[in-house]
C-alpha cells in the first residue's frame, strides 16, 4: 500500500479557486481524494473543479468570513478526513496608514475563517478519526518578517499558534494539526503587478535556490500531511521557503 | 485634487525631512532618507486618500512630487 495515497479521503479544500489553493486541490485529486472545494468567485472555482482527476468532487461557492455562509456550508458537508485552509489574503501597506477595517478584513480571512472553520467543523462532528487538518501559513509572522506586511504577519503567526492548540486538543482522537510554511509562490496575485517587476526580480535572488516557489510545491506537502504517511506529525510548521529563512 | 493637500500628504510619509522642505520641485527619490518604506508608504497614501491604486512599476518613472502629482491627476480625470 502506498503510504502517500489519498485514496477513499474526502478532503475539503479552502480558496481553491486559484494559486496554491488550486495546485492543492489538483494534487489531492491526482492522489485519488474526493474533494470538496470552496472560492468566493463562483467561474474560476469551476475552472478549478474541471481540472480535478476522478469523479465525485463538489464545489461550494461561499465566503467564508461570513458566519451564516461558513455554518450554512458545513452543514451540508459529508464526514472529512482533512481540510486545508488555504484562503488568505495579502496586501502590501505600512502600518502608518493602516486602519481599523484593513486589520479586521486580513485578520479575518487569514487568521479568523480557518479558526471558525475548524471550530463549527468540530461543533457538528464533521471530522473522521484520524483526519488531518492543513493550514497554509508563511514563513512570514513565524520564520521572518517584511516591510508593509506587519497584519499579515500577526494573522498568520496566530494561524500557527492555533493550529498548535487544535494538534494538542484533537490529539486524542487521533486528529492531526500541521502548518506549511510557504516563502513567496509564484502565482497570479505577484503577475498583478502589487509588487514591482524589478524589486521581484531582485527578491527571487535573495532565495538560496534562486527563484520562488511553484503552487504544487506547497501542494506536494498538503499530500503529505494528509496522507497517512506523517500519521505521527502533529503540531508542526513545514518549511518550504527554497532556503531562505536560513541566512 | 489639491497640489498643496497632495504635497502635505506626500510630506506626512517622511520622518526626517521636514514638511516645509516638499514642494512641487522636490526629487524624493534624493532625500537622504528615501527608502522602500517610504515608496510603499506614498502608495498607500495614494489609494487611500485619492482612491488611486497606482503599481510600483507605474510610479517608477516618477522623479519629483509634480510628476507624481500629474500620474495621479492623469488616473482621476
Amino acid at each position: 500500500m502506498n503510504p502517500f495515497s489519498l485514496v477513499g479521503k474526502t478532503i475539503l479544500v479552502t480558496g481553491a479557486s486559484s494559486g496554491i489553493g488550486k495546485a492543492i486541490a489538483v494534487s489531492c485529486s491526482q492522489q485519488g481524494a474526493t474533494l470538496i472545494i470552496t472560492g468566493r468567485n463562483e467561474a474560476r472555482l469551476l475552472e478549478t473543479l474541471l481540472m480535478l482527476e476522478g469523479e465525485g468532487h463538489e464545489m461550494i461557492c461561499a465566503d467564508l468570513t461570513k458566519m451564516d455562509e461558513l455554518e450554512k456550508m458545513v452543514e451540508g458537508l459529508p464526514k472529512l478526513d482533512g481540510i486545508v485552509c488555504n484562503a488568505g489574503l495579502a496586501n502590501p501597506l505600512v502600518l502608518q496608514l493602516t486602519e481599523a477595517e484593513d486589520v479586521d478584513k486580513i485578520m479575518q480571512i487569514n487568521a479568523l475563517a480557518p479558526i471558525h472553520l475548524t471550530r463549527i467543523v468540530l461543533q457538528q462532528k464533521k471530522l473522521n478519526k484520524g483526519a488531518s487538518l492543513v493550514y497554509i501559513s508563511s514563513i512570514n509572522g513565524n520564520n521572518c518578517a517584511y516591510i508593509g506586511s506587519t497584519i499579515y504577519a500577526a494573522s498568520k503567526s496566530a494561524l500557527t499558534g492555533f493550529m498548535k492548540g487544535v494538534a494538542l486538543e484533537l490529539a486524542p482522537r487521533g486528529i492531526r494539526a500541521n502548518c506549511i510554511n510557504p516563502g513567496m509562490i509564484e502565482t497570479d496575485l505577484l503577475k498583478s503587478g502589487s509588487i514591482g517587476q524589478d524589486e521581484l526580480e531582485k527578491d527571487r535572488l535573495k532565495y538560496p535556490l534562486k527563484r520562488y516557489g511553484k503552487p504544487e510545491e506547497v501542494a506536494y506537502a498538503a499530500v503529505y500531511l494528509l496522507s497517512d504517511a506523517t500519521q505521527w506529525i502533529t503540531g508542526s510548521s513545514l518549511l518550504i521557503d527554497g532556503g531562505y529563512t536560513l541566512q | 485634487m489639491e497640489a498643496t493637500d497632495f504635497i502635505k500628504n506626500f510630506a506626512a510619509q517622511f520622518d526626517d525631512t521636514d514638511a516645509s522642505e516638499f514642494n512641487l520641485e522636490t526629487r524624493f527619490r534624493e532625500l537622504d532618507e528615501w527608502s522602500s518604506l517610504n515608496a510603499l508608504a506614498i502608495l498607500n497614501m495614494i489609494g487611500k486618500k485619492y482612491a488611486v491604486f497606482l503599481k510600483p512599476d507605474e510610479m517608477k518613472p516618477t522623479n519629483t512630487v509634480q510628476e507624481l502629482f500629474d500620474l495621479v491627476q492623469s488616473k482621476l480625470s
